[in-house]
Formats: structure tokens, sequence, C-alpha cells
């Protein structure tokens, strides 16, 4: 059982700085879980590109390292937006856009190290990169050729999770099982990361992934995030309290990080792994920040929110405060920036020959790896439609 | 095959046989698949130290310990969503769903998780978990502890269905299901938790996704699984003593359905009556009605019959006879059948 000792932590779990009694209407009208985090958010950059010091979250980084955090979020923004353009020149069916949330993704994913366990939704391609996944399976399912074809044990990456919340559960069970098998407790323990949204945490099932993680201790980091949006709802619409806020009622730590500041996410994700690979979990992360474009293809953000709000967040860019910083320390030059670009240049040329040469697959893959261990009916089913088939096919059969 | 021999005394059996009530039938069986693999575990509301509302699980966690048999919070989605990392991280769970009408808050896990991890990641990922549902009615219990969900599950695919209906095939069913590497819903007549009959621990069962006949019988065909085959089995005894004979099939797999013991039976008495607790609408016996047509449509002397419960709710327990299909509502189809 979570103990209170484990909940010591200043950052996370101190009673807010200023704990002033809210008002009457305020308690009424619900506290705007959207607002700003203020003191509570953890930042380590500023947008404008100045390093700030935290007392609990403050990391060490070497030129190198900022360097790799920058490219890894330009590469996966090159992806992005290439997979966008692919959808609409009718290569995808439908793509989901994770520009605005890459030092969230990059940051969380770069804490993990190949041992952890990632059960993402289905925006997390920056995860996915992370993990070492081909920025090219991640089309299949996105053009329907496949449900995602990189390898889930390999890559310690659960394929993507349509089903808003299921994955909590799914990971919070992996999580049990890392503990059960004794490996959680040092330095060399495990630790499994879940990634959801905002929106998914009005979900029974994100809920009772925090029931479960916490009577377990799983070492499970709950990785939230908030985007502001689900589809077309704002996260007030989901929470009257601010969303790490919640994790206190389950006993174990939340924290809010800004979630466009990778170097802050990473720092806050590392802490909050180590917690867990240590025995101390789980933890809640709630990392704020803004999906910059449509929640998927077929979206109309402008049905529903203010361009206003989108210029606000543009001055927040999570890759451009880093690109300042860099330069602003002189750590990296213009070459180093124009090899990046061409980097991510070729990478959006192998994206697309990839994709408009991906072809369908073969239609036995509808009756394929349904069960294990086979399945009679379905067998005769899909012996009886080959043999349709090739009625057509010049009556090969 | 001859009928299950509920009733027989034990003193001439063998060794190894042993009479024992379905109840402890499945007891057992989970025992010996503890044993025989560290990697199960057992997890569910209530299933440890009071070894379930019906006791199934009685004694394992005493004997295994709270990391293999575990009392979780009360939700089920998040029983068979975390049964579902479990197996992927190298467990083999073993769910316990306390009543068949508790099922739908882990409906969207299992159908939409469980059922499709296989082919989504093309057999990279296996889920070799057991769902155990103690299902049907017929105890006098209040609403949502009487039905016979086991279609809404049938109907999906990637998940595997079966149901027991005597004590050695809970005994060993349980055991293949937990071995098979297809995650597995395991219907248990609840009604006839208690009923005994004889277990050979030692003779090799046989498969499990196959029916069987219990009884033979040349006049027409009845179907039945779970509860219901003991109603069917009686049924035929009844029958005979009116000079009918009457074969008997127990299905023992709902999904996938194992026809061919049916269809060859079928072809020889010329009728089939299918009897089941569910609701008939869209259900097991209304697939099995459409196959056995399409396959045996020249051989048959009358139309499939179906005896099922209404397509209502369960009613209260006070009128629960009326729903469920007995002896005579079994009968009835008979005389109907043979009259055609
Ligand atoms: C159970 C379920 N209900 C509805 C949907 C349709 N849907 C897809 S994404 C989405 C919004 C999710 O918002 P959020 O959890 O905040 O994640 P985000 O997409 O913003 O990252 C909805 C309603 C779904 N996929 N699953």
């Amino acid at each position: 059982m979570s103990s209170p000792e484990k909940w010591t932590h200043p950052g996370p779990d101190s009673p807010p700085a200023t704990a002033a009694k809210p008002t009457a209407e305020q308690v009424i009208a619900g506290l705007r879980a959207t607002d700003e985090g203020g003191a509570d958010l953890v930042q380590l950059l500023t947008p404008e590109g100045e390093r700030v010091q935290h007392p609990d979250f403050d990391i060490d980084i070497t030129a190198e390292e900022l360097r790799g955090l920058y490219r890894d979020m330009v590469l996966v923004r090159r992806v992005d937006r290439e997979a966008n353009a692919l959808q609409r020149k009718g290569q995808l069916g439908i793509w989901v856009p994770l520009l605005g949330q890459e030092a969230a993704q990059i940051g969380a994913g770069r804490a993990m190290r190949p041992d952890d366990m990632a059960f993402p939704s289905y925006r997390e391609h920056g995860i996915a990169w992370c993990r070492g996944i081909k920025p090219t399976d991640l089309l299949g399912i996105f053009r329907g050729t496949d449900n995602g074809t990189w390898d889930p044990v390999k890559h310690r990456f659960h394929p993507y999770t349509i089903v808003i919340g299921n994955q909590v559960l799914n990971a919070a069970g992996y999580a049990m099982g890392q503990k059960f098998d004794g490996k959680v407790g040092d330095d060399d323990g495990e630790a499994t990361m879940v990634f959801f949204g905002d929106g998914a945490t009005s979900q029974g099932d994100v809920h009772e992934g925090f029931v479960w993680a916490a009577v377990y201790d799983a070492p499970l980091v709950f990785f939230c995030q908030n985007n502001q949006w689900a589809i077309s709802e704002p996260t007030e619409r989901q929470s009257r309290l601010p969303l790490y806020q919640r994790a206190r009622g389950y006993g174990f730590p939340g924290i809010r990080v800004d979630g466009n500041d990778v170097l802050a996410t990473l720092a806050v994700t590392k802490w909050a792994l180590d917690e867990c690979r240590h025995g101390n979990g789980p933890i809640l992360i709630e990392a704020f920040t803004y999906r910059m474009d449509a929640h998927t293809t077929s979206d109309d953000p402008s049905r529903y929110r203010l361009s206003d709000e989108l210029e606000l967040w543009k001055l927040k860019d999570p890759i451009e405060r880093v690109k300042v910083h860099l330069v602003k320390q002189q750590w990296a030059d213009q070459e180093f920036f124009d090899s990046v670009e061409a980097e991510a240049e070729q990478i959006a040329v192998e994206l697309r020959d990839y994709c408009v040469n991906l072809p369908d697959p073969p239609a036995e893959r509808i009756f394929s790896e349904v069960y294990a261990e086979g399945n009679p009916v379905l067998e005769a089913q899909r012996d009886e439609f080959l043999a349709y088939h090739a009625g057509f096919a010049g009556g090969e059969h | 095959m001859a009928a299950p021999t509920m009733d027989r005394p034990t003193s001439a059996a063998p060794a190894a046989v042993q009479t024992m009530t379905i109840a402890k039938g499945i007891n057992n069986g989970l025992r010996a698949a503890m044993e025989a693999d560290p990697k199960v575990i057992i997890m569910g509301e209530d299933v440890g130290k009071l070894g379930g509302v019906f006791r199934i699980t009685d004694g394992l966690q005493k004997d295994f310990g709270e990391q293999r048999v575990l009392d979780t919070p009360l939700a089920e989605s998040g029983i068979i969503g975390t049964a579902v990392g479990l197996a992927i991280r190298g467990y083999r769970p073993v769910c316990e769903i306390q009543f068949e009408g508790f099922i739908f808050p882990g409906f969207d896990q299992i159908v939409s998780q469980v059922a499709k991890l296989h082919f989504r990641t093309q057999g990279r990922l296996k889920l070799p978990m057991v769902i155990r549902v103690p299902f049907g009615g017929g105890i006098g219990a209040v609403e949502h502890h009487s039905e016979s969900p086991e279609s809404y599950f049938a109907h999906t695919a990637g998940l595997k269905v079966v149901s027991c209906s005597n004590p050695a095939d809970a005994y060993w069913m349980i055991q293949q299901a937990i071995a098979s590497d297809d995650p597995i819903l395991f219907f248990e007549p609840k009604r006839r938790y208690y009923e005994k009959g004889e277990v050979d621990t030692t003779a090799a069962p046989g498969p499990l996704f196959a029916s069987r006949v219990l009884r033979t019988g040349t006049d027409a065909t009845l179907v039945a699984y779970g509860p219901m085959v003991r109603t069917a089995l009686d049924a035929a005894s009844a029958a005979e003593e009116e000079g009918r004979s009457l074969e008997v099939i127990d299905l023992r797999t709902l999904s996938p359905l194992d026809l061919a013991p049916v269809y060859e039976s079928v072809r020889r008495t010329g009728r089939l009556v299918v009897v089941s607790e569910a609701p008939s609408e869209s259900s097991i016996t209304s697939e099995i009605a459409a196959k056995v047509q399409q396959e045996c449509f020249y051989s048959l002397q009358a139309p499939v019959l179906r005896v099922t419960g209404f397509d209502t709710p369960y009613p209260p327990s006070k009128l629960e006879e009326e729903f469920l299909p007995d002896l005579d509502r079994v009968l009835h189809a008979v005389d109907r059948s043979l009259a055609w």
C-alpha cells in the first residue's frame, strides 16, 4: 500500500502555496481546469528560451543532449506534417496530428529506458520514435493496410489503442506483472508508462487504472497529455479540478509539467519513472500542452475554438524555444540546424515513397491470426472465401 | 458414449476416480493448473479469503498466496483490463466474474482488447486468459444473477466460448482453457454447481473444442449445453419410458461450434430440438438451427425446433420456472417434432 511518506516529494504533493479559501461562487462554478498551472507548473525553459531553475526538478543537460532532443522534435514534427499532407493527397485515410505536442512526447519518450514498457493512445508518434519504431511503420494503420506493424514485444511499445482509456488498464496490469516479477525496487528496476488525453480522464477505465495501480503499488507513470481539447470539448468539460490534482485522491503523487518544455518534461518524467522503478509508484504527470492542429484530419477546429488561442500557443512553441536556447548558449550553429533540416527532408521523402508504394494486404489477412490456436469454423469460412475468389481468377482452382 | 454417471456409487471405481461436485471439479482443476504453471494467477472479487461467492476458488489463496490469487478492487473492466496487461507480460490470468449479470462493465475490454489484440498485432501478442462466468437461472436469485449472456461473446471474433455440464468436464475443461493460448470465456452452470459425478483425474481428456454425444438414440436429437444438459438427459430418460429413443449431445464448445456430431446425428434421426436458457433471438440456438438446415436439409423430417428462455429480461424468480426450459417443455417440443 502507498504509505504517506511516499508522498513527501515537495514538488507534487506539498499543499498549494496559495491556499486561499475559494469563494462560494468559485466552488459552485468549479475551478477552471484549464487555467495555466501557475506556481504548480514545472518549467525549466521559458517560451523565450531562458533556462530557469526549479528547486526539485532541475537537471543537468549537455549541449549534445539538448541538440539531440531538438533533433528528435524537428524530425517527429516533419513526420507528422508529411503524414498530414499525405492524408490531404488521399494517400492516408486519416491522420492524427501531434503538432504542438512534440516536447511532451520527446521528453517523456527519452526519459524511458529500453526495458520500460509504453502503452500509447493513437497520437503518440513521438513516443513511437523514441521506442525505435520506424515512422513508416505508423502509416499502415492510417492507410488501412494493417493495424500497426511494429513488434510490441521487441520495442516495448504496445499497439495504438483507439478506444479511449482502455490502454490505461492494460498498462496497469502490465506494471503489476513487472512488480510480481520482482523487477521493481532498485536502480535497475522496470517501469511502465501509459499515455492518454485529458478527455480520457473521464473514462471509467482510467479511474479504474488509478485504483488498480495504487492498491497494487504498480510501477506505472500515468502520462496525461492535456492538450486542452477532446475533439471539440475543452478540459473543463471533463473536470472541475486541474487534472494532476486528482492523483491525491487515489493516494499517489500528481504533478503538472509544462508540456511544451522538453527539458521539464524529461526531468519530471525521469523522476517519475525512477520513483516507479524503485517501488514508489504510481505517479500521475499532467503535461500541460496544446494541440496546434485539428484533432484528426477529419476535424474542423474552427467550429469550436478561436484562432486567438492558437496564436497564443504558437508563442509557446516547443521547438522554437529550444532553438533559441541553443543559439543563445552557442550550443549549435547554422550548420547543425541545416543538417537537421536536411535529415527531416530525407525522412519525409522516405515516408512519401513508402506510403504511396504500400501494397494492399492479401485478402487472406482477413482470416489470419484471429486466434493463436486456430478455429475450424473460421478456417472453413476462409477456405470457402478463397475458393470463391479463385473462381474469378480464370478458374485457377 | 453412455450418459454421465452422476449417481453411480463410487465403491467400484478405480483409485483415480473420485466423486465430486462441479464446483469442486473446477476448484481441483484450478489447483492443478496453478501447480503445473507458476504463471497461472486467479483474480476477481472475493476470490481470496472467501474463496468466491460460490467457493470455487476455496483454499487457493491459502496455498498459493496473495500474489497468485488476487482479491481485486470491485470493478470488472479493471479485472479484465489488467488481466490483458498481465497476459502480455507472460502471466496466464484466470478472471472470475462474480455473476454473469456483472460482466457488462468489462464487456468493452473483452470485445475491444481481449478479442482483438492477437489479430491486430498479427499474432505477436497472445492473450492466454480465461474469464470464468457463473451463468444461468434456477437458483431463485434477484435480478442480474440468472442470465445467459453467452451469445454476445460467441458473436465476437477472437474469443472462444465453452461451457461445462458435469464434474469431469469441469475438472478438465478449466485446465485445458487455461493451457490454451487463446482467450476463453468459461461459462459455468451455477445451478448445477453442487451436482455430483465421477472424475477420473488420470484418464486423458478429450479435446476442449468438441461437442460430445452423451446418450445415443434414434427418434430425435437433443442438443444442449451447460445447465440444460441435465434437463435434456432427464427428458431423454422420461421419453424412454414412453418408448422414444432420444440422442443427447452436449455442445461443450459454443465458439467455435463443433456441429459435426450434430449433423451426423440429425442425418440419422431426422429431427433436432435445441435447448438453451438464453433468449432465442440472434443466439447460439439460432446459429445451430441455421447451420443444421443448411447442412442437413434433405435429412430433416421436421423443422429444427428450439426450446429456450423467452425474448424478455429474466423474470423475477417466482416466475423463473415458467421462463426456463424444463423437462415438459423439451418433451413437448419432441412431440411436435415427431408429429410433423
Ligand atoms: C470510448 C471512446 N469514445 C469515443 C471515441 C471517439 N474519440 C476519439 S478521440 C476522442 C477525444 C479524445 O480526447 P482526449 O482524451 O483529450 O485525447 P486527445 O485526442 O486530445 O489526445 C473521441 C471522443 C473513442 N475513440 N473511444
